[in-house]
Order: structure tokens, then sequence, then C-alpha cells
């Protein structure tokens, strides 16, 4: 399993803090998104903003990187704090 | 302690004397300390602030900030680092942000205290939603603040 969190903006567009998904075909996270996106239609726009930022295992990587089976996958908006 | 690094994300407020003190006490081999406190200030674009509200990821963030302070280490002769960053509801006055370091000569503490401040505002995952008059939105980040932060790779 893939354990997904988002935050911030995108955790209330979506209504959606945090869900798990079987890894299944996905091997990273741009897959993962599409995978994402087809169990959830209407998040499509949201998910396909460019301006996304990702982390795996609470370490920022981009949309390539892999993900595999016990990953926490993190999904947000770029960070505004200080 | 000759070295020591403190990395605290929280709810209730600071006080900055206190983490002064903490920096300078017994320490004899650093001469310099500087320090940034970051606010919340009343008007941002244009409107009215009445509050902040902060979200962040726990555990990455402390994990973010860490990296960002042994960034720092490995580039300036600094010893002592304090990074306090509050979460939850805050309102206009309040303190958000405090970066501390210490070296034994200004030069290092200053550029240091600056990049850990530039790389905590585009890698450590924190949120700000701003309430005002006209109800609450999510803040965008600033492209300045990207802009910023790369500017130390050059």
């Amino acid at each position: 399993m893939i354990k997904v969190v988002f935050f911030a903006s995108l955790r209330e567009q979506l209504s959606c803090s945090e869900l798990s998904l079987p890894q299944e075909s996905i091997t990273n996270i741009e897959q993962l998104k599409q995978k994402l996106i087809a169990d959830n239609p209407q998040w499509q726009s949201d998910l396909e903003s460019g301006t996304l930022l990702y982390a795996i295992n609470q370490t920022m990587v981009d949309e390539q990187h892999t993900v595999i089976s016990g990953d926490e996958v993190a999904i947000f908006p770029p960070v505004t704090g200080g | 302690m000759r070295n020591s690094i403190k990395v605290r994300v929280q709810t209730e407020d600071f006080c900055i004397a206190d983490e002064i003190d903490a920096l300078e006490k017994d320490n004899n081999q650093d001469g310099a300390t500087v320090t940034f406190c970051g606010r919340v200030r009343q008007k941002n674009l244009g409107e009215e602030v009445s509050s902040l509200f902060l979200e962040h990821y726990p555990g990455m963030t402390e994990k973010a900030i860490n990296e960002i302070i042994v960034q720092a280490k490995a580039q300036w002769d600094i010893n002592r680092i304090t990074v306090i960053h509050r979460v939850g509801e805050l309102t206009v006055g309040e303190q958000i942000v405090f970066v501390g370091v210490t070296s034994p000569h200004r030069i290092d503490a200053y550029a240091a205290n600056e990049f850990i401040m530039d790389f905590l505002k585009v890698k450590a995952p924190f949120w700000k939603k701003e309430l005002t008059e006209q109800g609450e939105k999510w803040l965008d980040a600033k492209e300045s603040d990207e802009n910023k932060a790369a500017e130390w790779d050059s």
C-alpha cells in the first residue's frame, strides 16, 4: 500500500487529507497522480496544477521519483512559511 | 555545549531574550550572535490582515529545517543554531519565526542566518492562510522568495 497525504489549499480543494492505495502498476509520482485522477475525476484540475510539490517519506522529490509500497507520498502547494 | 542545534515547531510563543541567553550561555568561543525574528504584519498585498493560520507537515517540517542547518554548517563556521517556527492561529504583531546563529565572527553568523531563513521560506513545509475582512485565503508562494534562495547557488 502507498499512503498519500495532502496539505493546505490542495487538501481543502480535494476535501481529503489522506488515503491509501495499492501499489499495483504505480512506479512513480506521476503515475500515482494519474491513478488518483482515474479514481476521482473531479480532482483532475487540482492535481494537474503545474506548481505542486512532492515529498516521499518526508523528503522533497520530483514527479518522476520512484514510489514503492510502504512509502508515504505527500502532495502539496508551494510552501509559504517564515 | 560547544555546538548545539535546536529546532522547535510549536503553537506557543517564544521569548527572544531567553533564546539569545541560550545561544550565548557558557559560549565564549563565539563573538557573534545574529538573530532574526519574523512577525505577522498588519497589511499584506494591500489588505488588512486580522490573523493567520499556519499549517505544517509534522515530521517533515523538522527534518527539512535540520537539513537546511546541515547545509549552513557545511558552508560557514557556526556553532549554535536555534530555529523556532510557530503553527496554528497567530494574530497581527505576534512572533512567527526565530532564527539565531552564533559564530566566532559576524560575517559567518550573518550569512548563515540569512541562508537558513531563505531556505526555510522555500523548503520547509509550512503554509499560511490569511484571515482578512474579505474572508480567508491561502497565500501564494512568492517568486521573489524562490529567486532569493536560488541566489545562494550562483
